[in-house]
């Protein structure tokens, strides 16, 4: 498959986007957000590693209040 | 009680199960398939050492560990989707043993169908809309008198409007340019838009956007998206991905509700 568009058409060259070419942010955007969330009893202590993915949202959100642009967090 | 669980990456039908030779998944554990009731998942065995309770109470915090880990689920996912249509598993979802995913097949088995066929000959592509924050410095100094406090307040009060007036009018693009996009895609989902530090870009973000597209329209999509760049705004497109934004519904179980943007 080719884009018209310097880089989308180098990564859809490759089918797909290999690991070591995304960049942390976009991956985490869709690993933490999105996927197949599953609930109920079946997952190991599920619980527990939701509060811990809300302390990372608070690490995450702790990078973000050094943030001088006030407008970026409008569009929510 | 083991000391080894069963982490899952993805799922998809049975008919479609991939070579797992030789992949590798997190802690550089071998990955394996487990077909089971039309579906199969893929896992790894990893010690509960590491991805136990307490320890990823820890390691979750470390971003290197973070990073490390997501890398690896991505890798795995991203060669099993290269060769099917997959649904990937939300990063770090471990279970006891391979009889719980097991179970879990056969439980969820509709909700992973319904999801399968929707994103089956469709990929996500990623567009992220990017516009220069405005000058703060009004476009004109003031000549009028009043002293250098009225004169700087003046400056400041202008300065707030031009940005107010910048923001307003980015937003108003970037919802331009998602409508444009959204009528090419299957579905659509908005991400939260990357702060400044993380996106490694000062610019303002104004569209996180995420787009399930037809295979076969995937060039008209980069093609669309090369034509909307301009006029001081920038598009940042990225993929094709594995459906991360659009397999979320199987949480709901049995309704398959999907985007809700739509």
């Amino acid at each position: 498959m080719t884009v018209a568009e310097p880089r989308g058409a180098a990564l859809a060259a490759e089918g797909h986007l290999p690991s070591e070419r995304v960049a942390l942010v976009d991956l985490l955007d869709r690993l933490l957000a999105g996927g197949v969330v599953i609930s109920g009893d079946l997952v190991l202590s599920i619980a527990d590693i939701d509060l811990v993915r809300i302390s990372l949202r608070a690490l995450i959100m702790s990078v973000r209040e050094g943030d001088s642009v006030a407008g970026v967090r409008r569009h929510d | 009680m083991s000391d080894v669980g069963t982490y899952l990456y993805a799922v998809a039908m049975e008919r479609d199960s991939a070579a797992t030779q030789g992949l590798t998944g997190v802690a550089g554990r071998a990955v394996q398939a487990i077909p089971h009731a039309g579906l199969v998942a893929y896992v790894s065995a990893v010690p509960l050492t590491e991805f136990g309770e307490e320890p990823l109470r820890q390691s979750l915090e470390d971003l290197d560990w973070l990073g490390e880990t997501a890398r690896a689920h991505h890798r795995v996912v991203a060669a099993v989707a290269a060769k099917a249509p997959i649904a990937p598993v939300r990063l770090v979802t471990i279970y006891n043993d391979e009889a719980q995913v097991r179970t879990l097949l056969e439980r969820r088995h509709e909700a992973f169908m319904e999801v399968l066929a929707q994103i089956a000959d469709r990929q996500e592509w990623g567009v992220k809309v990017y516009v220069p924050p405005p000058d703060d410095r009004p476009a004109q100094e003031s000549a009028a008198g009043g002293g250098p406090g009225a004169a700087y307040l003046k400056k400041r009060q202008a300065g707030l409007h031009n940005r107010e007036e910048a923001w307003r009018r980015a937003i108003a693009r970037a919802e331009l340019i998602h409508k444009t996009l959204e009528s090419l895609a299957e579905a659509s989902h908005l991400h939260r838009p990357q702060d400044p530090q993380l996106s490694g870009r000062e610019d303002w973000m104004v569209l996180n956007g995420a787009y399930l597209v037809d295979e076969e329209r995937g060039q008209e999509f980069g093609q669309v998206v090369e034509r909307l760049r301009g006029e001081g705004v920038d598009l940042e497109l990225t993929g094709p991905w594995a459906p991360y934004s659009f397999t979320t519904s199987v949480e709901a179980g049995a309704e398959g509700e999907q985007d809700d943007r739509r």
